[in-house]
């Protein structure tokens, strides 16, 4: 027996080298860690177990029958964070570059049935460098594979990819499918098409950095969820995110014991809101004060920064925050912040995590740029994430909830469950100077008159009293109770039942 | 005794104000603007009554307003605090004539100590010993070169009407006297709406004591000893102590003798102080008075017990002074530390904005030591542009000097402030310096050790271990929270914690072994390699700011910003980034890349809300690093801002008169 355990480790440590020491020293160089020791950051230690070691590539085109390494560019397999399950893939770019050959698809596609066997949510590393081109269709065919995978995935369990070097052509489209993408800066860019390409075909000349890097995806693009400086910093948060996630679409949302009290009381909270209406104020200290630690795990953090949303806990459960931000473009919901807004809802509502929407909103942002980039549409999928949703939600105005955007905004109307306003709240059709213009427009040239009426109209409609006064406000609450009020929303909301008719699934407005 | 007294002033010495008369049971008014309307002297104070928009000129420096207010709430009395009124002759007359008392001096008395140059004058004539220099008033630059040339340098440009650093400027040579009298001109006239100047000798390393008087209306003056103000920036005072340790019973004796005589040759009425710049040889010289209650008069009233404004107080109602000379003792140290919105690590720039967090240490007596914080703000409070930027005045009481230092180091470790960047990390570090400790102090100080800017310290030896300990605990607590997550795998093996790790701080890797201690929860031992073991406690929660406890037995309190694998730690003015990693990731985290803050430094952005005064330079100009650029009025001060490279100047997008918000650009270098 003892040659075949030998023969085994002998196997073993083959894999295991990857692409051999002069590749992982090139790796180490430039700054990235390779495809195994990512993993051994990523899973708590020891917990790795690998499948498919020893698979290696079918082809023998184009002289690859003579090269063949074990793992094939891919390493695959289930581990654990915090002793929650989960399962991993990572690209081993020290071997073929990383590239995608079938039986590399073969692997990746292995432990995505797993996850969805196992319901446990499935994370990839990317660090490569496309398809292999050697194997022509067939690598096409093992992407497709994928694919489809990801989208059956897509609601049922999370998925997280991490970009931590190339991702370009057909391997992108994977992480787009993907429920969160992280970036690494400096040393990972995505793109469907290279610099090269661009230039032969737009005479554009661009680099990786600034066609797909992660300045970009974090900023414009809005593909990248967020980025850190470095891999270890990067799979250190990845880690963190998997403990605010629900395993799967019915595992219901993990919960760890709070420090925090729930009844704490943040008297700061009465003066957050300034006395003059278009003084901005930071939405995100009212976050901090009303979640656990003051802990906010932001997701899409540097893009459409006038909405904040990312996860945080509340008596040590997690919860999805939705905030407008009046520090950025007071607030307004434009086509960026919409969208961004929308896909989170949408992702807490697939993984049942409850719903906590702060508003300080003044409508949506007027102009030709918004109207032409599909305004109508991209507020409507706010607007349809919050009316199908039916995890717990509980809403609390804070300033200003004027228009259409105070319907989209997690209102009573489109579904929330408890909503709160503060007494500064103002839930209008528009501000006053606005609406006295329009309402009185024969004073418009007097005007003592147009101020007396503006002040009518403030004291009439600026305060929350009118919507509290129909029921459209459950209750006109203390800002420094919100943490309690709001806690306690939660814990009854705990049983909420909701159903929806049959349907093969909804139509929104993409 | 008066039954209601309006206090004409704000933030932190109106509530001390209010303190005081709520405990001798006199009702209190406060007035406030339209910046303060919920600030915590209005709250504080039984009656509140608005005088006016938010600049001061238009509120609290308003006479008629303020006697309307005292009318309208029928208070008997003013206490006008320090600043604003306090020492306009104007307003103690005003107050005469509608018969409302004021809580400090007779109009003559203010009006003989107010004026620089008509005070040396008394002072002379009462036998006090004076710096030489000459008492004219400086006519334009010329003849202000002309005063200096014949004095001999270095000297001292001041405002006549000023007081506060405001409006004074040193000249080492000619050269530097013209720019140095036009920039106190313009200060002076902007700041007290009198541009009036003269010059006098500037003392070399020189020190700042000031005697405490107490007059009161039937002749009878004491002192209740000296105050040593040394440590100053631009002439503004940062920290305080009572006595001063310098002085020994003898000069003691001699200082109060002549503060007395001359508060007896002005009929000196309430609490004043006579300032002297002294040597180091213990010789001093008569720098002016005071007609008021002084920022840092708490030092005094904790080394003697005696509560100042309540003396002022009874003074004003006409009782005589209950307290002789002999009966005035100073026991023990005070060190009054004075806590700023501003930034020490950018040239402290003054920094306004929302008090996010804002958590005093405790207040009150332990161990012998005694902790009083005199604040005007509370948590969600805010430093507005439009006032000084002090938050609060952080006092410490003890036996001696060195416990007196302690208990303040301690008390700044514990305090914690977020929103707005402030100056606790630089008077942390006043403290632990070996020359403050020893007491060898002079007005220079801060110049001589800080230089312009303040760079906060790595932290190196024992602070290290402490803090890597702390940060070790940190993690501790965090990671076994982790452990307890709902939704873990049923398995035979649960998660593995490491406890070999290393704690990456100030470019050092300490490795230990971590051990749980007894009853679990909030103590741990730490096995640290190549050292002994160090006991650690400490019942920090996560989202505290401040962690307390015990490290090795040492009582320490460290501010804490988790971040994962770690914390960002604060204590004794160094900041110290510390990763608590395991051995393997510690091995991987060590070939991570260094990343280098890339800042553009293309663009002189406006570090504060302010109101640009002049752009120095032109477009299409060369300029050199450490060159000035533009002047930006903020907070009553002009503030240069100066190149921080060298470069061309491409494009000014900002016109003096502008007013412009934090990090508006001002201009782009090519």
């Amino acid at each position: 027996m003892r040659h075949v355990l030998v023969d085994l480790d002998r196997r073993r440590a083959e894999a295991a080298a990857g692409g051999g020491e002069r590749r992982v020293a090139a790796q180490h160089a430039k700054g990235k860690l390779t495809a195994r020791e990512r993993i051994e950051l990523l899973l708590d230690p020891g917990s790795f177990e690998e499948y498919d070691t020893f698979v290696e590539h079918r082809s023998v085109d184009f002289g690859m029958e003579k090269t063949r390494i074990p793992g094939d560019g891919v390493v695959t397999g289930w581990g654990t964070v915090n002793g929650r399950a989960v399962v991993v893939f990572s690209k081993d770019f020290t071997v073929f570059g990383g590239s995608l050959s079938e039986t590399h698809a073969g692997k990746i596609t292995k432990v995505q049935d797993l996850a969805m066997k196992i319901r446990a949510p499935i994370i990839g590393l990317f660090d490569a460098g496309g398809a292999r081109i050697q194997e022509g269709v067939a690598a096409l065919g093992g992407y497709g594979e994928v694919f489809r995978r990801n989208a059956e995935a897509s609601g049922v369990i999370p998925q997280i990819s991490v970009i931590m070097g190339p991702c370009a052509g057909g391997d992108v489209y994977s992480p787009a499918m993907t429920d969160f993408i992280v970036m690494v800066r400096d040393t990972s860019y995505m793109f469907v098409t290279g610099p090269d390409v661009v230039k032969t075909v737009t005479n554009e000349s661009v680099s990786a950095e600034d066609l797909g890097g992660a300045r970009v995806h974090t900023t414009r693009s809005s593909i990248a969820d967020m980025a850190f400086d470095d891999d270890v910093e990067a799979l250190l948060q990845v880690r963190r995110l998997v403990d605010f996630l629900p395993a799967n679409n019915r595992a219901g949302v993990p919960e760890w014991p709070s420090f925090d009290d729930v009844e704490r009381r943040e008297d700061a909270l009465d003066t957050l809101v300034p006395e003059n209406p278009n003084t901005p104020y930071d939405i995100k200290e009212l976050v901090a004060k009303v979640v656990d630690e003051g802990d906010l795990f932001e997701i899409q953090g540097a893009f459409a920064r006038n909405i904040v949303t990312g996860f945080a806990r509340i008596g040590g459960r997690t919860v999805g925050v939705v905030a407008n931000q009046p520090l950025v473009l007071a607030g307004v919901l434009d086509s960026d912040a919409s969208r961004k807004a929308a896909r989170f809802v949408r992702f807490c509502d697939s993984f049942e995590i409850p719903i906590l929407t702060i508003v300080d909103v003044p409508g949506f942002l007027p102009g030709t740029a918004q109207e032409y980039g599909g305004l109508i549409k991209h507020g409507a999928k706010l607007l349809f994430a919050y009316s199908q949703a039916t995890v717990p939600m509980v809403t609390v105005i804070t300033r200003k909830a004027f228009g259409g955007a105070y319907d989209v905004m997690a209102s009573k109307h489109v579904g929330a469950d408890v909503n709160y306003a503060w007494p500064t709240a103002q839930i209008a059709v528009m501000g006053a100077k606005g609406a006295v213009e329009i309402i009185f427009r024969q004073d418009i040239g007097d005007p003592g008159k147009i101020a007396g009426r503006t002040r009518d109209y403030e004291e009439r409609f600026l305060s929350p009293f009118v919507a509290a006064e129909r029921g459209y406000i459950d209750e006109v609450i203390r800002p420094r109770s919100t943490r309690r009020r709001v806690a306690r929303a939660f814990a009854m909301l705990r049983s909420k039942a909701a159903e929806k008719p049959w349907r093969k699934h909804d139509n929104i407005p993409l | 005794m008066f039954k209601k007294i309006l206090i004409a002033n704000r933030g932190e010495i109106a509530c001390r104000i209010i303190r005081t008369a709520r405990a001798m049971g006199i009702a209190t008014v406060a007035v406030h603007s339209e910046a303060d309307r919920d600030a915590l002297h209005v709250e504080m104070a039984d009656e509140a009554v608005a005088i006016g928009p938010s600049p001061a000129a238009q509120s609290y420096l308003v006479i008629d307003a303020i006697v309307e207010a005292c009318r309208a709430t029928r208070a008997e009395a003013v206490h006008p605090g320090y600043g604003f009124l306090s020492e306009r002759e104007a307003f103690a007359e005003a107050l005469r004539a509608a018969g409302i008392a004021f809580i400090g001096p007779n109009p003559h008395a203010i009006a003989a100590m107010g004026d620089k140059i008509a005070s040396k004058r008394f002072a002379r004539a009462a036998g006090v010993s004076t710096v030489p220099g000459n008492l004219d008033v400086v006519r334009d630059a010329a003849h202000a070169v002309a005063i200096a040339e014949a004095i001999g340098y270095p000297v001292m440009i001041k405002a006549s009407a000023g007081g506060g650093g405001k409006g004074m400027r040193i000249a080492h040579a000619s050269s530097e006297v013209a720019d140095g009298f036009a920039r106190a001109t313009s200060e002076a006239a902007a700041s007290f709406g009198d541009d009036r100047v003269f010059i006098e000798k500037f003392i070399e390393n020189p020190r700042h004591i000031e005697i405490q008087v107490l007059g009161d209306r039937h002749g009878n003056v004491i002192h209740l000893g000296e105050r040593e103000c040394s440590i100053q920036r631009r002439n503004q005072k940062v920290l305080e102590e009572a006595p001063s340790p310098l002085l020994d019973p003898e000069t003691r004796a001699l200082m109060g003798a002549q503060a007395v005589a001359l508060a007896r040759a002005v009929d000196y009425d309430s609490a004043g102080t006579v300032e002297f710049v002294a040597g180091q040889d213990k010789s001093f010289f008569f720098l002016e008075m005071n007609t008021r209650l002084q920022v840092e008069h708490p030092v005094t009233e904790l080394v003697t017990g005696i509560d100042i404004v309540e003396q002022m107080i009874r003074i004003a109602a006409g009782e005589p002074l209950a307290i002789r000379q002999e009966d005035v003792r100073m026991r023990g140290w005070a060190v009054e530390a004075r806590i700023y919105a501003e930034d020490p690590t950018r040239g402290f720039l003054p920094s306004t904005g929302r008090l996010t967090t804002y958590r005093p240490p405790a207040t009150g007596t332990r161990d012998g030591a005694t902790v009083r914080v005199d604040t005007g703000v509370g948590e969600g409070g805010a430093i507005s542009i439009f006032y000084d930027p002090m938050i609060a005045k952080l006092v410490t009481h003890a036996p001696t000097r060195d416990e007196a230092v302690a208990a303040q180091s301690h008390a700044l470790d514990s305090f914690a402030i977020q929103g707005i960047r402030h100056n606790i990390p630089f008077l942390s570090a006043l403290m632990a310096h070996p020359r403050w400790k020893e007491a060898r102090l002079s007005t220079g100080f801060i110049a001589e050790e800080f230089g312009a800017e303040f760079v906060n310290p790595v932290p190196t030896g024992a602070v290290a271990l402490r803090l890597a300990a702390v940060a070790a605990a940190v993690d501790a607590k965090l990671n076994d929270r982790k452990r307890r997550i709902s939704g873990q795998m049923p398995v035979a093996r649960p998660v593995v914690f490491e406890r070999r790790r290393t704690v990456a701080i100030g470019g050092r890797d300490i490795v230990f072994t971590i051990e749980s201690g007894e009853g679990g929860g909030d103590r741990w031992t730490l096995h640290v390699e190549g050292g002994g073991p160090v006991a650690v406690e400490g019942a920090w929660r996560p989202g505290e700011p401040v962690w307390h406890g015990t490290v090795a037995g040492e009582r320490i309190a460290v501010g804490v910003v988790p971040v994962p694998n770690g914390a960002l730690l604060s204590h004794a003015g160094a900041f110290a980034d510390a990763r608590v990693y395991t051995m393997r990731e510690a091995e991987l985290a060590r070939l991570m890349p260094e990343k280098v803050a890339g800042g553009s430094g293309k663009q002189v952005l406006c570090p504060m809300p302010g109101l640009l005064r002049e752009v120095l330079v032109g477009e299409g100009q060369a300029v050199k690093t450490g060159e000035s650029l533009a002047v930006v009025e903020a907070m009553k001060m002009e503030n240069v801002l100066k190149a921080e490279r060298d470069g061309t100047v491409a494009k000014i997008l900002v016109k003096p008169g502008d007013s412009l918000g934090f990090e508006a650009v001002i201009l782009e270098f090519a």
